[in-house]
């Protein structure tokens, strides 16, 4: 019986378990208007990638516990010192120093607002998102940079305040854990397994 | 705040003067299931050689390197098909290398070429680009396109690239289209207009005679846009031919090709979106500061720049290129451009990023028609035709011929083989299309300069593209 990859880091190695591809076999193409000609093959692949998020990650596992984690510049030296990041930056990209992690989580509460939109009818292949996704980027007092999300409650507009909410309920560790709501929604109209 | 050292703004000057000699594109369709990749590139190569009355085998004499252009290895599930097609071109022991630069592969892949040239590592060199798209369905294409934004903040969400971008086009759309319908109007006659010239194309994926409300009726695939206001996803290959003026003169010897200036410029801005950070707005030779002193004021929301609304890259690319070149205004001092109408609303933008409209009027340029062969309203030539192609909504966006397939455009009007490249009967019966009974003649009278731009996803990668006659330049050095 098969089951899914998983893996583990140990020793500053990868440690992998699981099945990591299926086999599929190849069927032919044939041409209907040329008597079934033969004209190619499908070629199926299905795989697991392992990624890291690297000096990322942080972000990426307080967004489970309801904190948002962006960077700033603290370096003295530098022209973009003071500068905060959301998106996290690991590095600043004037001076490539180290950035400092900084809990952005009550700025993203008190603070956020939509700079633009957009409401998708269509997804690629392995989106998880219910359709239409209402896109959203979100702009921060005090921060340069707009972070590309999405609305899950209600219908947005450009200006529209709005919160953090947080998938802790077997949360996937992407980017889709974090979402946004208009201010003032309620717990019991949020998707299951988010909380503000 | 991104700010420029003087070092970063030095105007880019060529090491000699670098031709065009020749260029040749393959048909282009969403699925091209009779040929492989080999067969279209070796297409595109054998109409690059008949054009200079070669054959391939003499073209092929005179190539030193080849730069090929293909974005999507992932497409086409082919690692180094660099290899593969310098293998089946026969071209084997010469140098070679892949570029990939997105939606701008194609223009990355001529900077490539001229810069070989320009440096004399190479006197001629094959500039090749393609796509193969259709190897997998509609929707795993555009999860693969959507690989192109960034894969932990962004491509999760909804693993379509139009939504990342359509952001861009909804901060335009409110800002400076103020939402009016006579915006969305413009917009539609954008699309009316590029599948109007595919029609007389018979490269072009897309020939449709479409209205305004067919545009406007068609299915919304991310508001405003529609179906009908985005650009196509196909197959094909395109190529050109760059030479010193030596080798440009030998090739072209009594040929109907005279050798074009050619001059490439490019830029960058960030993959994410939400990582554009505040600045001033570059100026182009046609422009001053004063005039957007009270942008903010006339369009509230697009005081920021770039924004969401502008393509830094694009500003970039034609400031060097425009500087480089002695572009002073592009309206006066070009005569045809092809411009990367990925969607309605990024040409409308990319008029402003160009120059050939202020920040915040990109549309007059379609209201007024300059950007039509004839203008609609005088029945006069457009100031500046755009795109008669087809463009990339009318005729294709196989991703790494697209920049080339531009410059193939511009170049026919230049040498005024325009009508004898898409008018010939045998054109349309080898691509199994049927030439319409009202097809025109596009070719813009007297052309002597032209552009393409080539311009990747977000604007993460734009090039400018300048091509001239060479008793027509504006800078005597250039």
């Amino acid at each position: 019986m098969s089951m899914f990859g998983t893996v583990t880091v140990k020793g500053g190695k990868y440690r992998i378990r699981g099945d990591f591809h299926h086999i599929t076999p190849n069927t032919p193409i044939r041409n209907e208007d040329r008597e079934w000609q033969l004209v190619g093959v499908t070629n199926p692949r299905d795989m697991t990638y392992i990624h890291t998020y690297g000096g990322e990650a942080v972000f990426f596992e307080g967004l489970c516990q309801g904190k948002i984690h962006g960077s700033r510049c603290d370096n003295p030296g530098c022209e973009g010192k003071g500068t905060v990041y959301l998106p996290f930056r690991i590095h600043c990209p004037d001076c490539l120093g180290r950035n400092t992690v900084v809990d952005l989580t009550d700025v993203c509460r008190t603070t956020a607002t939509i700079h633009t939109f957009m409401v998708c009818e269509r997804s690629g292949a392995f989106n998880t998102l219910d359709k239409p996704i209402r896109f959203i980027n979100v702009e921060f007092d005090g921060v340069s940079t707009i972070l590309m999300s999405y609305l899950s409650v209600g219908e947005p507009k450009i200006g529209m305040r709005v919160i953090p909410i947080f998938r802790t309920l077997d949360p996937t560790y992407t980017i889709t854990d974090l979402s946004w709501v208009p201010d003032g929604t309620s717990q019991d109209v949020l998707p299951k397994g988010f909380h503000l | 705040m991104i700010t420029f050292s003087k070092k970063q703004l030095k105007v880019p000057k060529l090491l000699r003067p670098v031709y065009l000699v020749t260029a040749g594109q393959s048909k282009f369709a969403r699925a091209i299931p009779e040929k492989r990749t080999e067969e279209l590139v070796v297409d595109a190569f054998t109409m690059a050689a008949k054009m200079i009355d070669k054959t391939p085998a003499e073209l092929k004499r005179y190539i030193h390197t080849a730069y090929y252009g293909h974005f999507a290895d992932h497409f086409g599930d082919q690692l180094l098909g660099e290899a593969v097609i310098h293998d089946r071109l026969g071209l084997d022991p010469l140098g070679n290398i892949g570029i990939k630069t997105g939606g701008a592969t194609g223009g990355s892949t001529l900077w490539e070429a001229v810069k070989a040239v320009a440096s004399g590592y190479s006197d001629c060199v094959l500039a090749m680009g393609w796509e193969r798209m259709d190897e997998v369905p509609t929707d795993e294409g555009n999860h693969l396109i959507s690989c192109a934004a960034d894969k932990d903040w962004e491509t999760p969400l909804g693993h379509i690239y139009t939504g990342y971008y359509a952001v861009m086009a909804q901060k335009y759309w409110q800002v400076f289209g103020k939402e009016e319908a006579s915006f969305r109007h413009t917009m539609a006659e954008i699309s009316v207009k590029h599948h109007g010239y595919a029609r007389f194309n018979p490269f072009a994926q897309s020939p449709m005679k479409i209205t305004v409300e067919d545009v406007l009726n068609s299915p919304v695939v991310a508001y405003p846009l529609r179906a009908l206001d985005c650009c196509l996803m196909s197959v094909g290959a395109a190529c050109a031919v760059i030479c010193d003026e030596d080798t440009a003169m030998e090739l072209t010897k009594d040929t109907k090709n005279k050798p074009l200036r050619i001059w490439v410029t490019a830029a960058s801005h960030t993959l994410r979106p939400a990582c554009r950070r505040d600045m001033e707005i570059p100026l182009l030779p046609n422009e001053t500061a004063d005039q957007y002193a009270d942008i903010e004021e006339r369009f509230p929301g697009g005081g920021r720049y770039p924004g969401f609304t502008g393509f830094l890259a694009a500003r970039m690319a034609v400031w060097y290129a425009y500087r480089m070149t002695g572009v002073v205004e592009p309206m006066e001092d070009l005569d045809v451009v092809e411009l990367h109408d990925a969607f309605t609303i990024s040409d409308i933008q990319t008029y402003e990023d160009i120059g050939i409209r202020p920040y915040g009027s990109g549309r007059d340029y379609v209201e007024s028609g300059d950007c039509y062969h004839t203008n609609p309203h005088t029945g006069q030539p457009g100031r500046l035709p755009s795109n008669l192609s087809g463009g990339l909504i009318g005729c294709m966006h196989a991703v790494g011929a697209t920049g080339i397939m531009q410059t193939f455009e511009v170049a026919t009007h230049i040498w005024n083989r325009w009508e004898e490249m898409h008018g010939d009967p045998a054109l349309w019966e080898a691509f199994n299309r049927r030439k319409p009974d009202d097809w025109t003649d596009l070719q813009v009278v007297g052309a002597k300069r032209g552009m393409a731009i080539s311009h990747a996803g977000v604007g993460s990668h734009v090039t400018a593209t300048v091509v001239m006659d060479p008793d027509s330049l504006l800078k005597e050095d250039a």
